[in-house]
């Protein structure tokens, strides 16, 4: 309610609202830093599900943390180039 | 007797480490426990000061872990609470004096004396904080509602984790209510949210904590400090009671007059 008011008379967000936000963007990286083998499991797993459809180049792909569009967001971002769709099974 | 091990850290200096070690183990004397703090922030000697008892020590814990005394004639009993004891660190030594086997071999053999053990850990994450933390049966992380504090409380939780030590707490220092209401500090949910351990406590920032660590007299306990209420909170829920979190913004005028009453 508070904020809202804020917002509505323009005024900028509060500081904690930014501590809040800025730290959360920097633990993600922080976390997936010290845990590389976090990382690669994920990657392992995505290749799981995927492959489960499409045969892919596994050399080729990448899956990174990136900044993401606004501020202090952070994207997974995966690239995998994708060599041949399977045949749907029902 | 069978002690429960804690160690209190925090990654970052100065956000209450040591004062949060003395409050715990003087909270915890004065709740009939019988109590040993080891400070391992070797090189660094203070929780001597904080308790009062820097005229007394004649051994320390290197003298203990090289074998040349033997811990009961290193402890320092405290003046006020006979069931209260510090082994203090080294002034000299620095923190590869002592290692994290030797420290486990220590608080074992301590173990059957006591009912708590509190190790107060140096700050950073290097030797001196795995020695701290090997012999732990739980940790107690100290942060503040600053950025840097909350990061690097988020690292030693990782850390810890690594360390295979599950049972983690949290204890938010120096909150400034004021600054909290106004939304210009991270307040103890806000923390938790970003942490997502359990919180056993938070303590606001109180002039007083500065006047009793002056005197050498910790603050827990103390009803007309709310940080001394706070410590105290946080001593009965380590022993196991449920005690709601206090309302720190609202430590009006009234609620001071009702409490001198007795009415709260």
């Amino acid at each position: 309610m508070f904020d809202a008011l804020r917002k509505l008379f323009g005024e900028k967000e509060s500081s904690k609202d930014t501590a809040r936000r800025r730290l959360q963007f920097v633990l993600v990286h922080d976390r997936a830093s010290v845990q590389p083998e976090i990382m690669d499991k994920i990657r392992e797993e995505i290749i799981g599900v995927i492959s489960k459809y499409m045969d892919i180049e596994r050399q080729n792909m990448e899956i990174t943390l990136a900044n993401g569009d606004k501020d202090n967001s952070v994207a997974l971002v995966a690239n995998i180039p994708v060599s041949r769709m399977k045949h749907g099974k029902r | 007797m069978r002690a429960e091990i804690i160690v209190i850290t925090s990654g970052k200096g100065g956000v209450g480490k040591t004062t949060t070690t003395a409050n715990i183990g003087v909270g915890l004397a004065m709740n009939d426990k019988k109590v040993a703090l080891i400070d391992t922030d070797t090189g660094l000697r203070n929780l001597d000061l904080l308790l009062g008892l820097e005229n007394r020590i004649m051994y320390d814990l290197v003298d203990v872990t090289e074998g040349r005394v033997p811990y009961k004639k290193a402890l320092v009993k405290h003046k006020k609470f006979e069931k209260l004891f510090l082994l203090p660190t080294s002034q000299v030594k620095d923190k590869s004096s002592v290692n994290p086997e030797a420290l486990m071999k220590l608080c074992d053999e301590m173990r059957e004396e006591f009912d708590y053990i509190l190790i107060d850990c140096p700050a950073g994450i290097e030797q001196g904080f795995q020695t701290a933390i090997a012999g732990a049966d739980t940790a107690i992380v100290v942060t503040m509602p600053e950025i840097s504090a909350v990061r690097d409380a988020d690292k030693i939780i990782g850390e810890l984790g690594r360390a295979d030590k599950e049972n983690i707490k949290l204890i938010v220092n120096r909150i400034r209510p004021q600054m909290v209401e106004q939304g210009d500090m991270l307040d103890m949910d806000d923390i938790n949210d970003i942490l997502s351990i359990t919180c056993i406590g938070q303590v606001p920032d109180d002039e007083k904590v500065v006047t009793s660590t002056n005197r050498g007299e910790p603050v827990v306990g103390n009803e007309d400090s709310l940080a001394g209420r706070a410590y105290m909170n946080v001593v009965r829920r380590i022993l196991g009671e449920d005690v709601p979190f206090m309302d720190l913004r609202k430590d009006s005028f009234f609620r001071r007059i009702k409490r001198a009453f007795g009415m709260n």
